[in-house]
């Protein structure tokens, strides 16, 4: 696997498809947990890194345990459980060992079970036929992808709180989705970006 | 608790989308055109309801700790269920939604209703809740479709009607907004319909209380 590879595959999950503004994953704690900077970045971090580990063990899961004894119909299941155990046991892990990462996160890593942007990367690993390196790339740069866009989106977020005039109608919720569209439109300036 | 006031409760005054807000990242992501919002809406109905059946059913068995875990599993196995249907006797549709079908485990609809009602009410009436719910998202993906496929593509039913699928005509290609059919415009259509719910529930509310005054 060549380097230029790897990197056309990191920028393409970090700019050309962000996993929230293009392609959609994991719009509910984009939406939650994005009223403030600090625990946005608190998520951000969580989730790159459940979804690095998640789409190793992933892969491992499907490349050893359900490809050989011919399961893969199984996937869906196999891969939520295996995203499931692993929320559980990172928790576990951070709060034995790291306490002060774990007292920062919070009540966001258990949330990262029901973020459909760790399964969307296992199962969007499997459909591209990544192999093991791309698909732990492609887990981390989509994770930096997704901290880059609730970053931008929690500080425009501060502002419209504060300032913003707008009508009364689309107080909350839908002044935010208008406000991540025009992010969207913004990102979709980097849709011809190809490095060489 | 009636069944007409549960079916009132998931169409309008318990939307799942527009008013509770949950499984967004189906609503943006496949409302392209009305094929693919009518495929997405009665899979997530069928699997609503029946994770919904199956949960009631076991709600006294599940230890409450581990009740997640177990919703989870109920609702995967459906999912899968689906999926393979879908991939059998509807590959165009399979095709269009991707990955969005295995993704509805994670759809925030199906573990909210499981966790908010199905683990505490019985078996009938979370069943008429799945329903009751699982139309309340379709109408809302059916209308987002008809909207971005309309303005986006100028046409409508596209998948369905038309000759080789293509859709009725409505508008020429070349006055159509494309925009509207890229993630942008998801969010925006997403964004207003919301807006006009939440201006026309506040609207009824305070005509309540109006005539509440006047009596």
């Amino acid at each position: 696997m060549s380097i230029t590879g790897l990197i056309s595959i990191a920028l393409g999950a970090i700019l050309v498809e962000n996993f929230i503004l293009v392609k959609f994953l994991g719009i509910c704690p984009f939406m939650g947990v994005s009223k403030k900077m600090d625990t946005a970045l608190g998520m951000g971090l969580a989730v790159i890194f459940v979804m690095g580990v998640a789409s190793m063990f992933c892969y491992l899961v499907n490349a050893f345990l359900l490809v050989p004894l011919q399961l893969e119909f199984m996937q869906t299941v196999a891969y939520i459980l295996v995203i499931a155990a692993l929320v559980q046991f990172v928790e576990m892990f951070l709060q034995k060992m790291v306490p002060s990462l774990y007292q920062a996160l919070g009540i966001y890593l258990p949330l990262i079970t029901t973020n459909c942007a760790v399964l969307g990367v296992a199962l969007l690993n499997t459909q591209g036929k990544y192999n093991f390196i791309e698909s732990v790339i492609y887990g981390i740069t989509g994770g930096i992808g997704f901290t880059v866009a609730i970053l931008l989106f929690s500080s425009i977020r501060e502002r419209l709180d504060s300032t913003a005039d707008y009508p009364e109608a689309f107080e909350g919720f839908p002044i935010a989705l208008i406000s991540a569209g025009l992010l969207s439109l913004a990102f979709m300036g980097f849709s011809g970006l190809k490095i060489w | 608790m009636s069944i007409k006031k549960q079916f009132r409760d998931g169409l309008i005054a318990q939307n799942p989308v527009l008013v509770q807000l949950l499984g967004m990242c189906s609503v943006l992501a496949i409302t392209t055109s009305l094929f693919n919002g009518v495929g997405m809406g009665i899979s997530v109905l069928i699997i609503l309801t029946c994770s919904n059946i199956v949960i009631s059913m076991l709600r006294k068995i599940i230890p409450s700790k581990i009740r997640i875990a177990a919703f989870v599993v109920v609702i995967a196995g459906f999912v899968t269920m689906v999926d393979l249907l879908i991939q059998a006797f509807l590959p165009d549709l399979s095709e269009s939604l991707g990955v969005f079908i295995p993704l509805i485990v994670v759809n925030c609809i199906i573990l909210g209703r499981a966790e908010a009602f199905s683990y505490k009410n019985g078996v009938l009436a979370s069943a008429v809740d799945g329903v009751a719910q699982g139309i309340g998202y379709t109408v809302v993906l059916v209308v987002m479709c008809i909207l971005r496929e309309f303005f986006g593509n100028g046409t409508f039913g596209a998948g369905i009607l038309g000759r080789a699928g293509e859709g009725i005509r409505i508008i020429p290609s070349e006055y159509t907004a494309l925009l509207i059919v890229l993630p942008f415009g998801g969010f925006i259509t997403l964004g207003c319909l919301i807006a006009a719910m939440q201006w026309a529930l506040k609207r009824q509310k305070t005509k309540n209380s109006d005539k509440e005054v006047s009596k």
